[in-house]
């Protein structure tokens, strides 16, 4: 490949384009033209570097050195004063928070500093666009690694070895549920994507696809290797429109080099990919409505066993796993089992992927290995909170999972810990809340949303929740009882218990932490008609009664 | 930005010839009745029951079958939208940047309903879950377009952009 003094990478992540990164694009390109050094100077565009707030961004290479808040007219500064007289242009890096310092370089700043990045290796980093960029980082050599040099079962052996657990919520043994797919006899078979990223406030999934979407693709056609299967699908949701297009470009461009395809690196195997959209349904990120839906019908999940492994699409034996799962799989390929269970605790090995959002300074996407703390998350990567708010829960695993109160705040965050407190590590959606989040309202939201999506196919979801629903809005509008709280434990203990599928088993979770948690919010509503971050319209803000703790 | 309409039934005429090379491409396929939706709502921005008619003749499903899951789906509508369609995002993290506020904006704004149409056509107002803008929080989705951070004093400004 041809070799370039200085590259810009500006990010072209969704959230970048949100916020205008187009403009900032065209108008570098068109100032290193005036300058004559379309030659010597590569632009690119990239997939999301991980903090959006900052966007739009340019990353110039090889220096590492980081520009924010961009707009067009300082295009001009970024080419004549570094690129052509070399001189990095301060105005525009990112300003330390506490001494104000201008910091030249991104593996410098605090929020880059402290992640590992196996996941997101490439995001950022390459054109998503350009099959070469992905080759140049090793692209499709785990591939090449797996069908000339590893039985099937030697593929199995190093998944399980690493540790690996699925990334879609569950933590399910990757190697584990591979093992069983490929033990399965009857043929075909199938490897399935989950794009659906159903969770709100997550967008993990749709980074790693608009960012670096051969990395999936390699290791789904390693999968289909191990599994025994020619034929792939992603499904991937329809609100995803960038994400769609570039994982199309991918596809294409893969099948053109014949890492998609007949006869695969000569050995033989075919293995080719379809993308199958979604409709907007969140239930179909449940691994059997997802298969429902791709055979053209409602996406109602059904009982399991069967598994997948056994008997999932068409009837078939399936491997489903999650777009993050996938994503970390060539790299585990190639640098070895031991070196990827290094990473993370004892038995919640590797990094997450998470997505910072909410009241916090440093909103976007960061990658760790397990078991970080959930301080370090949230005041070391993240900046703390907004100015002059103050924490109140961390919400961990969206309408599934938790509501973390701040005496936890040093909690490892791994599966093991946060199951431990009711909450769960989820799909990777961190949202944390100040004292201007009502605990209540935000139950009554996370109720709402499950009750909208409850399939409707099992009695105690479909009723159970909108039971739920009805006693919290009754409270956030101050006509609960006391009795109601014992009521809603109930209710939530008895959905989980006999629901059908995840959805309704892990509706109440939200419910559950929050009344663990924080139940003097609620009493205050109920008791005193009061709503202490004003957001229960027919309260009142002030305490008009003392409550005795 | 362009957003051509096409609710209006003369130009909907016109879009049956396209129908028919969707519907001939997946003939007798039910497994592809989903992807066989998405583009007919492509071509109208919703699903006319005409057109619904000629998908059961084609693929070899009752029309009933069709509809039961055109409806489980929240992305196919069945009833004709406006000629630009927003969306604003209430997820978590946007739900927690106060999205609530920027419907209850434009739904006053408007004068429709989460759901509804203007009258004069010109615009849908709906809510969606999350469109993956979260760490730019409150998001809204015109069209094809995200506005990210969104307050709802820029809300006019965006509108006067979709004519
Ligand atoms: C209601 C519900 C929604 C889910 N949504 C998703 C999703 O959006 N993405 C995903 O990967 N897994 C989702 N899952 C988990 C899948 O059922 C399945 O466990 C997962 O795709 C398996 O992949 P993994 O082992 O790699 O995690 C969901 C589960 C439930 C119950
Ligand atoms: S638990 Fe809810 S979403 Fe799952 S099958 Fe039952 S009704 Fe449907
Ligand atoms: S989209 Fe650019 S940093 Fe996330
Ligand atoms: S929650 Fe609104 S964009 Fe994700």
């Amino acid at each position: 490949m041809k070799s370039w003094r200085a590259q810009v990478l500006v990010c072209a992540g969704a959230g970048c384009v949100s916020s205008g990164c187009a403009g900032v694009y065209n108008a570098i390109v068109e100032k290193i033209k005036e300058h004559g050094l379309s030659e010597e100077v590569r632009v690119i565009e990239t997939g999301c570097l991980g903090s959006c707030n900052m966007g739009p961004l340019a990353l110039v290479n090889p220096e590492g050195i980081l520009y924010m808040k961009l707009t067009p007219a300082d295009a001009g500064d970024i080419v004549l004063q570094h690129l052509v007289q070399g001189q990095p242009v301060e105005r525009l890096m990112y300003k330390d928070p506490a001494t104000g310092k201008a910091i030249a370089k991104m593996e410098d700043i605090d929020f880059f500093k402290l992640q590992q990045k196996i996941v997101l290796r490439n995001c950022g980093l390459i054109d998503p666009k350009n099959i070469d960029d992905y080759l140049e980082r090793d692209g499709y050599k785990a591939l090449e690694k797996v069908l000339l040099n590893m039985s099937p079962e030697e593929v199995i052996e190093t998944l399980i070895n690493s540790g690996l657990r699925g990334r879609g919520g569950a933590g399910f043994p990757t190697g584990l549920k591979w093992k069983f797919t490929h033990q399965a006899a009857k043929t075909p078979k199938y490897v399935v994507c989950n794009a659906d990223e159903g969770d709100p406030g997550a967008f993990m999934d749709r980074s790693v696809i608009e960012g670096d979407p051969h990395s999936v693709l390699e290791a789904m056609a390693i999968a289909g290797y191990t599994i025994g299967a020619n034929q792939g699908y992603v499904y991937i949701r329809a609100e995803y429109p960038l994400a769609i297009e570039r994982l199309t470009w991918a596809i294409d461009q893969a099948r053109e080099r014949n890492y998609l395809g007949k006869n695969i690196f000569g050995s033989g195997f075919d293995f080719d990919i379809n993308i199958k959209i979604g409709a907007g349904a969140f239930v179909c990120g449940e691994e059997t409505a997802l298969l429902a839906s791709i055979e053209g019908k409602r996406g109602e999940p059904r009982p399991r066993p069967p598994f997948p492994a056994v008997e999932g699409l068409f009837g078939c034996p399936t491997l489903i796993n999650n777009v993050e799962t996938y994503a970390n799989i060539p790299a585990i390929i190639l640098n070895g089992a031991d070196w990827f269970a290094r990473f993370g605790t004892e038995k919640s090995k590797g990094t997450k992927v998470f997505a910072l959002a909410g009241s916090i300074e440093n909103t976007g996407l960061v990658e760790v290995p397990m078991g970080t703390p959930l301080y370090d998350l949230v005041y070391k990567i993240g900046g703390g909170l907004k100015k002059d708010k103050k924490f109140k829960a961390a919400q961990t695993g969206g309408p599934s999972g938790g509501c973390i109160p701040e005496k936890y705040i040093n909690i490892p965050v791994d599966y093991e810990s946060l199951a431990q407190i009711g909450a769960i590590v989820g799909s990777g959606g961190l949202i944390i809340t100040d004292e201007d989040t009502c605990i209540v309202d935000f139950a009554r939201f996370f109720m709402e949303f499950t009750q909208n999506e409850s399939c409707g196919k099992c009695p105690p979801c479909r009723i159970g929740t909108k039971r739920i629903l009805e006693i919290l809005i009754r409270i956030t509008q101050g006509r609960g009882k006391e009795e109601d709280l014992d009521r809603l434990r109930e209710l939530c203990y008895n959905i989980k218990d006999t629901a059908l599928c995840g959805l309704g088993q892990t509706a109440p979770n939200p419910v559950l932490t929050t009344l663990k948690y924080f139940e003097d919010e609620y009493l205050e509503h109920i008791r005193d008609k009061r709503c202490r971050a004003n957001v229960c319209k027919r309260l009142t803000k002030k305490a008009g009664v003392k409550i005795s703790n | 930005m362009s957003h051509a309409c096409m609710c209006s039934s003369p130009n909907e005429e016109e879009l049956y010839p396209l129908v028919d090379q969707v519907i001939e491409k997946y003939r007798g396929n039910p497994k592809e009745l989903i992807t066989v939706l998405h583009r007919i709502q492509k071509l109208f921005d919703y699903l006319p029951r005409q057109a619904l008619e000629k998908v059961s003749d084609g693929l070899g499903m009752s029309l009933n079958e069709i509809h039961g899951v055109a409806s489980f789906y929240s992305f196919f509508s069945m009833v004709p939208k406006g000629r630009h369609s927003i969306k604003v995002c209430l997820g978590t993290a946007c739900y927690v940047k106060g999205g609530q506020k920027i419907v209850e904006h434009l739904e006053k704004k408007l004068a429709v309903h989460v759901g509804g149409t203007t009258q004069d056509r010109r615009f849908s107002l709906d809510e969606v879950r999350c469109i993956g803008a979260c760490g730019l929080a409150p998001a809204v989705l015109v069209n094809d377009d995200v506005y990210a951070k969104v307050e709802p004093d820029k809300v006019e400004e965006i509108l006067s952009k979709y004519e």
